[in-house]
């Protein structure tokens, strides 16, 4: 094939039919990829009877959800938000992925729910903890094993009316942690009309209290990100019906819901969302949603925790003087700033006392 | 691509659960059998590879709690390839090499060639007075692959007279490649997937075309570097020797490098997609190369060539030298697993020296977390304890010397005061002195005015009894001046 060269700078190209071959990269990456295999951890928040289990096994087409590995367990609402996460490994069309789902059976369930938010965002934070103690050792794995969340999906019962304050805080304390993707449940129950009032009140309360949802305003990286992200927040949150059925419908066999009024059919989008949130989270931002987990919500942990632990150390003589004259009537220099990366500023100061 | 191994016949038809010697349960039902067979034969296969070739890793993820399930129908990761490969175009790629070799083997030459781009810069002298090394970045795109490359050469390699501290200033060019990443990685706020990697991916050692065996210096050389990077051993200008002296040349610098325990990069094979043409490059190292950037009218076509006299060296031929073996390692096969290697490999040994000379260990996984941020502390206590008391000592020295130098000035003030005493004693001796002459010169001049007004008196009598005393008196006057 003719590819061409291009330079920056005073170079000029000595053929131009002639093939390099760099583009090869890429295939190289994907044959390394596919070797590797892929995670995927996603958590789902919501009371009881949203329908969870049903849509993750939907989504994955595959009994994923905790409900579907042990179903003989009696099914008891717990007195505690607990968390309770699967994991299995999928294969697709020679791409692996190990799947983990996370549970939260109990959250909004009882009469107080005063906080019930916290066990979530601990079970949040100590997987980034986690993440953190390994990247940190002297000794590390080659491939740090990735138990962080990279998404939770928020259930939205179909009130149609607006958040509920539960919802409110939820989303406005964890939106800080963790991609959240909010979905309104059980959508059947609501005409379009409904559902789209329905969604426009829910989005003007996000606004309202601040609470950015995935996709993030914020981390779009260029103009065509930005297009396709804002297509995708004007239809946040997603109305979606999940089903585990299959039913004949014009000659076809589809996933959906049989009622006497009719059957709902979860991939038709003139039914319900659920394709869009399908594509979203699996066929298209998959990879983009864990990146943000990475490189965003994984690094402001990782820049807290270190600033933590730098206040928890330095417990020193609170008169400690920053500056103390020398002999000879000159400041000493200030010691090395308490931070990991001053471990080379100390290396630096050290030599310069002795 | 995806050759069918020695599979299991009994795996295929295996419906109940098929236990892998380290203890995760496989689910192979009807349903997940019948569905792949549906696909090409190419996916069952593919998933039994998997299955056989890879258990050990999916074991290791099924043994942590996770178990293999079958779908019913598409979900759509198997866009995850593509979602990351995607992500990579958009950032670009980076691709650092650095050439090791002696002036003139033609290093240069190979990188145009290799990249087909005329990279600026002339030829370096050779009075250089020791090695330094030059790096020049450079942007190329390929289709839609945009590749941040850049050529690190190393100046003056081989020119010294004494070549014993040739290798150390490219070693201290690694590590501080590695050291700027550890240092970004270190930091608090770090900005990772934006760095510019400038780490070593690939060290291309050229060796002069003796014919004989390698010199001492390049022995010495790739032995310091063979922890530290990818080193691809190549045969510099290798149109100076012929082929029968260069099968022998080639089996003895393998030998010598096998015997002087340098690790050279080799090709990977355990991907089976390109196991096999690995394995056979692998024999084929080092490889002799030719660069040429001129091009040479060969039958209909404009090829890369050296015209010489007695015929010409075609660069992209095979039979002529191995520039497109070398061509197709670096780039078109392994570009990606030279740089995972940096990384995971090189990186990671740098690092843990790095880390451990400081003095941080890893705690045991019982004690308290933070090992790196603990040990630091600690360490930076030591430190401020140790300032501390310097801070102390210098004090103490600093009222030392003004309490001796308080002492000094007060044996100065009583020296002081002592001077002064004697001085108003002498003073007031001498005032005294005076004042006692003062008093006979008054005693005198009294004495002197009592007989004034007694020779007066007299003189007046005198008068008064008669004038023939006045001969007298004039005698006594006389006599009496």
């Amino acid at each position: 094939s003719t590819a061409f060269v291009q330079w920056v700078g005073e170079k000029t190209p000595i053929s131009d039919t002639s093939y390099v071959g760099i583009d090869a990269i890429l295939e190289q990456m994907r044959r390394k990829a596919m070797k590797q295999g892929f995670e995927f951890n996603v958590m789902v928040v919501g009371q009881s009877g949203l329908g969870k289990s049903t849509l993750m096994n939907t989504l994955f087409k595959s009994k994923v959800s905790r409900k579907s590995v042990q179903p003989n367990v009696e099914e008891r609402i717990p007195k505690t938000v607990e968390i309770k996460s699967v994991s299995h490994d999928v294969e697709e069309k020679g791409v692996r992925m190990k799947l983990t789902v996370i549970d939260t059976p109990g959250f909004g369930d009882q009469i107080n729910n005063e906080n019930c938010w916290q066990p979530i965002m601990k079970f949040i934070n100590d997987q980034y903890e986690s993440y953190l103690q390994e990247e940190i050792n002297i000794n590390r794995k080659k491939r740090i094993p990735d138990s962080r969340v990279h998404c939770c999906i928020y259930f939205i019962p179909p009130t149609g009316h607006c958040l509920r304050p539960l919802d409110v805080e939820f989303m406005r304390h964890l939106s800080k942690v963790v991609n959240i993707v909010p979905v309104i449940a059980k959508a059947d129950t609501l005409t379009l009309e409904e559902r789209d009032s329905f969604k426009k009140t829910i989005r003007e309360e996000l606004r309202a209290n601040g609470i950015d949802v995935y996709p993030q305003k914020e981390f779009d990286e260029d103009a065509e990100d930005r297009m396709i992200n804002d297509k995708i927040r004007e239809m946040t949150p997603f109305a979606v019906v999940g089903s585990d059925q299959e039913y004949q419908v014009n000659g076809k066999r589809i996933l959906g819901r049989k009622t006497k009024w009719g059957t709902i059919e979860v991939e038709n989008i003139a039914h319900c969302e659920f394709a869009y949130l399908r594509d979203l989270l699996i066929r298209t931002h998959m990879q983009n949603i864990k990146d943000i987990t990475c490189s965003i919500h994984y690094e402001t942990y990782r820049v807290r925790r270190l600033n933590e632990s730098n206040i928890l150390f330095t417990s020193n003589p609170p008169d400690h003087p920053a500056v103390q004259p020398k002999a000879n009537g000159q400041p000493e220099e200030q010691p090395a700033t308490p931070q990991p990366n001053g471990v080379a500023a100390q290396h630096e100061a050290l030599s310069h006392e002795m | 691509m995806c050759r069918l191994l020695t599979a299991d016949r009994s795996l295929y038809h295996q419906t109940e659960p098929w236990r892998h010697p380290e203890g995760a349960i496989f689910r192979c039902n009807g349903n997940g059998a019948a569905s792949f067979a549906k696909q090409s034969s190419r996916g069952f296969v593919l998933r039994l590879t998997a299955a056989t070739m890879a258990s050990t890793e999916i074991a290791r993820q099924a043994g942590e709690g996770a178990r293999a399930v079958p779908l019913s129908g598409h979900v759509g990761f198997d866009s995850m390839p593509d979602q990351l490969v995607n992500k990579s175009v958009n950032h670009g790629f980076c691709f650092n090499i650095l050439c090791v070799g002696e002036t003139g083997l033609g290093k240069s030459t190979l990188m145009d060639t290799l990249f087909n781009t005329k990279f600026e810069g002339e030829p370096t002298q050779h009075n250089q007075p020791g090695v330094t090394l030059k790096s020049n970045t450079y942007e190329l795109q390929e289709s839609n692959v945009r590749l941040k490359l850049t050529v690190v050469n190393t100046v003056g390699f081989g020119d010294q007279i004494n070549k014993e501290d040739s290798y150390k200033s490219i070693v201290e060019f690694i590590d501080a490649q590695f050291e700027a990443y550890l240092q970004e990685e270190l930091k608090i706020k770090r900005t990772l997937h934006s760095y510019h990697d400038t780490r070593i991916h690939a060290c291309l050692y050229f060796i002069a075309p003796t014919g004989h065996s390698l010199k001492s210096l390049d022995l010495v050389t790739m032995k310091k570097l063979d922890s530290k990077v990818n080193i691809i051993p190549i045969i510099a200008k290798s149109d100076a020797i012929s082929k029968s002296e260069l099968a022998k040349f080639k089996i003895k610098i393998t030998s010598e490098l096998v015997s002087n325990g340098v690790q050279i990069y080799q090709f990977p094979t355990d991907d089976e997609s390109v196991a096999e043409i690995n394995s056979t490059m692998n024999s084929h190292l080092p490889f002799a190369v030719v660069g040429s950037t001129e091009e040479v009218k060969i039958g209909n076509k404009m090829v890369k060539a050296r015209q010489y006299p007695w015929g010409t060296v075609q660069v992209e031929n095979e039979t002529h030298c191995d520039f497109v073996k070398l061509r197709e390692m670096l780039i078109r096969v392994n570009m990606e697993d030279l740089r995972e290697q940096t990384h995971t490999r090189h990186y990671e040994l740098y690092r843990r020296c790095k880390l451990e000379e400081m003095g941080f260990k890893d705690t045991d996984p019982d004690s308290k977390p933070f090992s790196l941020q603990e040990t630091y502390e600690a360490k930076r206590n030591e430190f401020m304890g140790e300032l501390q008391k310097k801070e102390e000592e210098m004090r103490q020295m600093f009222v030392q010397r003004v309490k001796e130098k308080e002492a000094e000035l007060k044996e100065a003030e009583k020296e002081l005061h002592e001077k002064f005493d004697r001085l108003k004693k002498l003073h007031q001796d001498e005032k005294k002195k005076l004042e006692e002459k003062k008093k006979t010169l008054d005693d005198e001049v009294n004495t002197f005015k009592q007989k004034k007004t007694a020779a007066e008196l007299l003189q007046n009598q005198a008068q008064q009894a008669g004038g023939s005393t006045t001969l007298k008196r004039d005698k006594e006057r006389k006599n009496f001046f």
